[in-house]
């Protein structure tokens, strides 16, 4: 094999400038959208292309959720993951055989538990699916829901499922809305406890695996959450970005730091984030769009 | 003719990126996918070379950055896949001649753009993990590419050399067969 020198060629000098250009370009664009924060100048393109990528996600969702049911069905299988070859051959011969009535009447379940969490919180639900989920490699948790303004579901909204607190919608399209899941490390949520209503703030450590764990710290120091206590949402004025009262999840153990002189309890939260599907989006009472909104009897039925 | 080609290539991407979030995560290992759009960077490299691929990876990788359920400062992809986009160009001759290298090609720019899209998280304090988990994350990533490169690079090596330049396809018909 004849040997070369790497980066040969009359284009050399010419892509060695190309790339300096790109690279300021990135470091623009990020520039750009880190310091604004609120308000950046990024949103509008993040909105257009969330407008032009929603629907193609949701009918792609759509279109793959039989085949993907029949692969979930059968992920109990632990050792059935992550080898992807022999999904992928194994799967023409399971779609076949698996028939999804087990899971469609798991989501009518799931579905009921959303009706009667309105039912009990007195909130307003829209009923929404997640369709997309966003990689670790991202290093951010977050989901895409087949909800969006058309649905009255816009920023700042909380989500949930009869399980207890998902997250919180970040951004909305048309169709679509995109939601920070409380496991990422970006989510701060201000939390009480069940048993003395001590107040504090949790975070999430950004992983959504079993062991996915989230941080509450405590306001007191002089407060010792016991075992099993239960977190639920402290709430905030209008309930944005999280409504009051809404399940998070279980003290499972107390970490003290003697350096930072904090208590810090470790929450295992009700929601499994690795199997997220059904959810409820909290909307004000009233709100019309393109769903049905669920509501408490009391209060009024929009559909 | 040139600009129906990009667009064909930037169609290729788009679908690749909504594969990765809606499809890929029932196979997920901890919530870590194949990053296809990275792996299309490295074809695209290995068959146009790093001044084009570098471009598109530039796009590539603000479409990854937009697109829903990202939530992360934009660019960071974007920066992440330039580089990778341009490394990879700048061995494509050694990825050409074999599979084997062009496998290992894909797993060692797969390593180079988590790592740059980790390091800039870190700079900006944008959903930085702990050290351990970040490393985790990076390990089972380069794994899933080096496993999915078999058998997603010579199909997408051989659709990308078909839409790019007639001056291209031509200047390498024997090495294209052997690949492919």
């Amino acid at each position: 094999m004849r040997r070369r020198r790497f980066g040969q060629g009359p284009t050399h000098d010419g892509s060695r400038r190309v790339l300096g250009l790109l690279v300021l370009a990135a470091l623009t664009v990020i520039t750009l959208d880190a310091r604004a924060g609120d308000g950046s100048p990024i949103d509008p393109a993040r909105a257009a292309v969330g407008s032009l990528f929603g629907p193609v996600e949701s009918t792609t969702a759509a279109v793959t959720r039989p085949f993907a049911d029949a692969i979930s069905s059968f992920r109990t299988n632990k050792s059935l993951r992550g080898d992807v070859a022999t999904l992928a051959a194994e799967n023409s011969r399971l779609r076949g055989e698996v028939s999804t009535d087990p899971l469609d009447r798991q989501r009518l379940a799931e579905l009921d538990g959303l009706t009667r969490t309105a039912a009990e919180t007195g909130y307003s639900l829209v009923g929404a699916r997640v369709i997309a989920i966003g990689p670790v490699q991202s290093f951010t948790r977050s989901v895409t829901i087949d909800v969006g303004t058309s649905s009255g579901v816009t920023k700042n909204m909380t989500v949930l499922n009869n399980d207890g607190l998902v997250g919180r919608v970040v951004q909305a399209t048309s169709s679509t809305a995109t939601v920070l899941l409380i496991v990422d490390t970006e989510s701060v949520v201000g939390a009480r406890l069940g048993t003395n209503s001590e107040i504090g703030f949790l975070r999430g450590r950004g992983s959504i695996a079993d062991s996915g764990r989230l941080d509450l710290e405590l306001v007191d120091n002089a407060v010792v959450p016991s075992g099993g206590d239960v977190v639920v949402t402290w709430g905030s004025q209008n309930g944005v970005p999280y409504v009051a009262g809404i399940p998070i999840g279980r003290v499972e153990s107390v970490v003290s730091s003697p350096r930072q002189s904090s208590r810090i309890a470790v929450i295992v939260p009700f929601v499994d984030f690795s199997a997220l599907d059904v959810v409820g989006v909290v909307v004000p009472q009233g709100t019309t769009g393109d769903r049905p909104v669920i509501s408490t009897p009391t209060g009024k039925a929009d559909r | 003719m040139n600009a129906l080609r990009n667009a064909a290539l930037v169609a290729v991407v788009a679908v690749a990126i909504v594969l990765q979030a809606v499809v890929l995560r029932y196979v997920s290992v901890d919530g870590v996918v194949p990053n296809l759009a990275l792996v299309l960077v490295v074809v695209v490299a290995v068959s146009r070379g790093s001044q084009f691929a570098a471009v598109f990876g530039f796009g590539a990788g603000l479409l990854l950055d937009l697109a829903p359920p990202a939530d992360h400062v934009a660019g960071r992809w974007a920066l992440a896949l330039v580089v990778v986009g341009y490394l990879a160009g700048r061995v494509r001759q050694d990825a050409r001649e074999s599979p084997v290298a062009s496998v290992l090609l894909v797993g060692a720019m797969s390593f180079v753009g988590t790592s740059v899209f980790a390091l800039s998280g870190v700079l900006l304090q944008d959903g930085a993990l702990p050290v351990d988990l970040t490393l985790r994350v990076l390990a089972i990533s380069v794994l899933w590419d080096l496993m999915l490169a078999p058998f997603v690079v010579p199909p997408l090596l051989r659709l990308v050399d078909r839409l790019g330049s007639d001056e291209v396809a031509a200047a390498r018909p024997v090495s294209l067969a052997r690949t492919s």
